[in-house]
């Protein structure tokens, strides 16, 4: 943890809504795509998301900005696909952001990112399933 | 169009994220085309070049080979520069699309992609290109694929060039007479088995067939295109087209029909090869004195009785690859004076 935090994720109290995932996005989604083919694609990202958290943190931890930026950055278009709007500004901003940190050394914190994604996983599984 | 059904197209999608891929799929399945996946640009090249596709919805961001690197590597490639590709991707800030699109890409759709959008650019993408198509089938009615190659690259312009190269001239023997004892119907049924034929023969062995006149036709090995053995090619398809008309006699003989016999002239040397004609209809055709040289051998092959002749200069280029007999020094008309002239023994 270091004192890098609140710049990496300046709007991030005003994205985390108390739904993380953006019902609209998601219902589009499902009507695009079919309901069966919608569950099977949030299943796939809930799979993909945690290693996709541990590599950000491997690559902060190796101060590799380039693999760092790349991680972020799909981490925020999966988000944004299922309407996690909160998780995906917070990944766009550690796309945008994160990359100077972490060349300069910084280790910005995942903690609050992590808890986001938490949040996001128990909202995406009751909507995919539910 | 690549197609398995009557409009559907091959779609490949390239992207290292597999939510990605699977939607960008599956939106692609819902419009009743047909899929295929790469997880980077590497993978991606590599099926390109493999199979035929009609689109490829490519992503910028991914390891080993970025979308920048196969937009580039497409471009540089001549058999799949024409390829649209629909650039798909999350990457903050314009410079990406600029980029994109200066390299080639029919469009830049940010992820997540609009999918009321990805359908509209999809179908108008997958239109053009079968448009394009049908446009290249048409124009290669009427122009050889090297001709065809030659304007994309180097761009059409009236002139011409100095070119080393062989040129052939062939026809069939007698056809005059042949035409008055047939119906009319028969006799463009035996000219379009003949051109076939001979197309076959000639495009096999690396030659342009630049003109048809009647029942005769003109073909040049090495130019467009440069040939390094382009008297060994121009020769080697000569004694295909005379393999070839022997085995289409064997059928008209059994139909009861004449059996036809052709001449062949082939001469190699430097000549002025280039497109000739208006800027709105023009042609691609070689002249100079080789050519008329071939054209004159062709018809000394009626003289000769011989099927295929040949000028030293084509003899020296074949080195001993044939077995050839030396008609001597031949006064053909138009020389100022005598020719050596070689038969090829069949």
């Amino acid at each position: 943890m270091c004192g890098l935090l609140p710049p990496l994720f300046p709007r991030m109290n005003a994205m985390t809504t108390p739904t993380p995932i953006d019902i609209a996005t998601f219902e589009a989604l499902k009507q695009t795509t079919g309901a069966d083919f919608a569950a099977e694609l949030a299943d796939t990202f809930l799979a993909e998301a945690p290693a996709m958290l541990a590599e950000l943190g491997r690559a902060r931890d190796a101060a590799d900005a380039e693999r760092f930026r790349r991680t972020a950055h799909s981490l925020k278009s999966n988000s944004m696909t299922f309407g996690a709007l909160g998780l995906g500004t917070m990944a766009k901003s550690l796309e945008l952001s994160g990359v100077s940190a972490v060349g300069r050394g910084d280790v910005p914190s995942l903690d609050e990112l992590a808890a986001e994604y938490a949040r996001v996983a128990a909202a995406l599984k009751g909507l995919a399933h539910g | 169009m690549v197609e398995s059904n009557r409009g559907a197209a091959r779609v490949l999608v390239v992207d290292d994220n597999k939510v990605n891929r699977l939607l960008l799929s599956r939106s692609v399945e819902l419009q009743g085309h047909h899929p295929a996946t790469a997880e980077n640009g590497r993978l991606a090249l590599e099926m390109l070049r493999a199979e035929p596709f009609d689109l490829v919805l490519l992503d910028i961001e991914m390891p080993e080979m970025d979308g920048f690197a196969v937009l580039e590597a497409l471009r540089a490639d001549a058999q799949l520069r024409d390829l649209p590709v629909l650039v798909t991707s999350s990457l903050e800030g314009m410079d990406s699309a600029v980029r994109s699109i200066t390299l080639g890409a029919v469009d830049y759709l940010n992820k997540p992609v609009n999918p009321v959008l990805l359908k509209a650019r999809i179908a108008a993408t997958i239109e053009k290109k079968r448009l394009r198509d049908e446009l290249k089938a048409m124009v290669r009615r009427f122009a050889t694929s090297q001709v065809v190659q030659d304007v994309q690259e180097s761009g059409f312009a009236l002139g011409g060039k100095s070119v080393v190269a062989s040129v052939m001239f062939a026809d069939i023997r007698g056809f005059t007479p042949l035409v008055e004892s047939q119906s009319p119907e028969e006799t463009i049924d035996l000219l379009n088995t003949w051109y076939t034929l001979m197309f076959d023969a000639i495009q096999g062995h690396d030659g342009v067939v630049n003109q048809m006149i009647g029942d005769g036709l003109m073909a040049i090995f090495g130019a467009p295109v440069p040939l390094d053995d382009h008297a060994t090619c121009a020769v080697r398809a000569a004694i295909e087209m005379i393999d070839l008309v022997e085995m289409f006699n064997a059928e008209r003989e059994s139909a009861g029909k004449p059996p036809i016999r052709i001449g062949v002239g082939i001469a190699s040397g430097t000549m002025v090869a280039g497109y000739t004609g208006t800027s709105k209809r023009a042609t691609y055709t070689c002249v100079g004195d080789t050519v008329n040289l071939a054209a004159r051998l062709e018809s000394h092959t009626k003289e000769a009785g011989r099927a295929i002749l040949i000028d030293a200069a084509t003899r020296e280029g074949i080195g001993n690859a044939f077995v050839l007999e030396s008609l001597g020094g031949v006064q053909l008309k138009g020389k100022a004076s005598a020719v050596e002239v070689y038969a090829v023994t069949l």
